[in-house]
């Protein structure tokens, strides 16, 4: 059964366009032939219209050799906060614990948790605390870093956190449905981590 | 392959990621100190002002102000 099936296989992939993994499409991005001599027929003396692809700037390409600095953008939905900065270090907060992420990390997706997201440059750490979000890590040291909100830790203010973490613990005690034991839970995380982070 | 992988309490609980994600946002953004407090909460507001149609017609419009808390 199985040499039958392998025996189909190869029609339809040779059929249709053989397509390529986006790590190996070239990084620069050239514009179509076909429509570029289907313009210059019409409009021979005008420029044509550029699409938004050649607007992007395309991603450098993985480097053999590992670069020394990683390339980190860290972005919030209102701010950029840090923009193709090069670093040494960052230590991201994801779901399945702290991540230290240095130049040459395996490409990855994580999903970050609330904590502290710390920044090593040279003998400098900057550290955030950020509430949630995402870091994709490319296989070319580079790093995007998207959270919902982020704040130095000094902008923390302990005794609000202490309130809300009693808030929190004794709403999960008094919950009844699903969705507001899951509310109060997720309010003693945070709380939890926005305590851990003040203090440690 | 397991496709049932553990989900997370908030997923089980009927909750969206968007929803769990705002949610820590606004707790986080009510633990600040006070210059940084208000601005980050004026920043969230939202004001939009909503009209049903109904038979091909809209009705009055009302207005709201949402203030990130729901």
């Amino acid at each position: 059964m199985l040499r039958r099936a392998l025996g189909l296989l190869p029609r339809p992939i040779a059929a249709a366009r053989a397509r390529s993994f986006s790590t190996d499409l070239p990084a620069a991005h050239t514009a179509d032939a076909t429509f570029m001599e289907a313009w210059n027929k019409v409009m021979p003396n005008t420029d044509p219209p550029k699409t938004p692809l050649s607007f992007m700037h395309p991603r450098p390409p993985t480097p053999s050799s590992i670069p020394p600095k990683l390339t980190v953008n860290f972005v919030l939905p209102y701010a950029s906060e840090l923009s193709t900065k090069e670093v040494d270090m960052v230590i991201v907060p994801a779901t399945t614990g702290q991540m230290g992420v240095l130049p040459g990390h395996v490409a990855t997706i994580a999903e970050l948790k609330p904590g502290v997201l710390s920044v090593h440059e040279g003998s400098e750490t900057t550290k955030y605390f950020v509430s949630s979000g995402f870091v994709f890590i490319h296989a070319n040291s580079f790093a995007d870093i998207i959270a919902v909100e982020a704040v130095p830790l000094d902008q923390i203010d302990a005794n609000l956190v202490q309130k809300g973490l009693a808030d929190f613990t004794q709403k999960l005690s008094s919950a009844t449905t699903e969705l507001e034991k899951a509310e109060a839970q997720i309010g003693i995380d945070v709380h939890s981590a926005l305590n851990s982070a003040l203090t440690g | 392959m397991a496709s049932n992988a553990a989900v997370p309490f908030w997923r089980a609980a009927g909750m969206t990621y968007i929803t769990y994600s705002n949610i820590c946002a606004n707790l986080v953004r009510n633990c600040l100190k006070e210059p940084y407090k208000t601005e980050a909460l004026s920043r969230e507001k939202v004001h939009f002002s909503i009209s049903k149609w109904t038979d091909g017609k809209p009705e009055k419009p009302t207005l709201r102000s949402d203030s990130p808390e729901e």
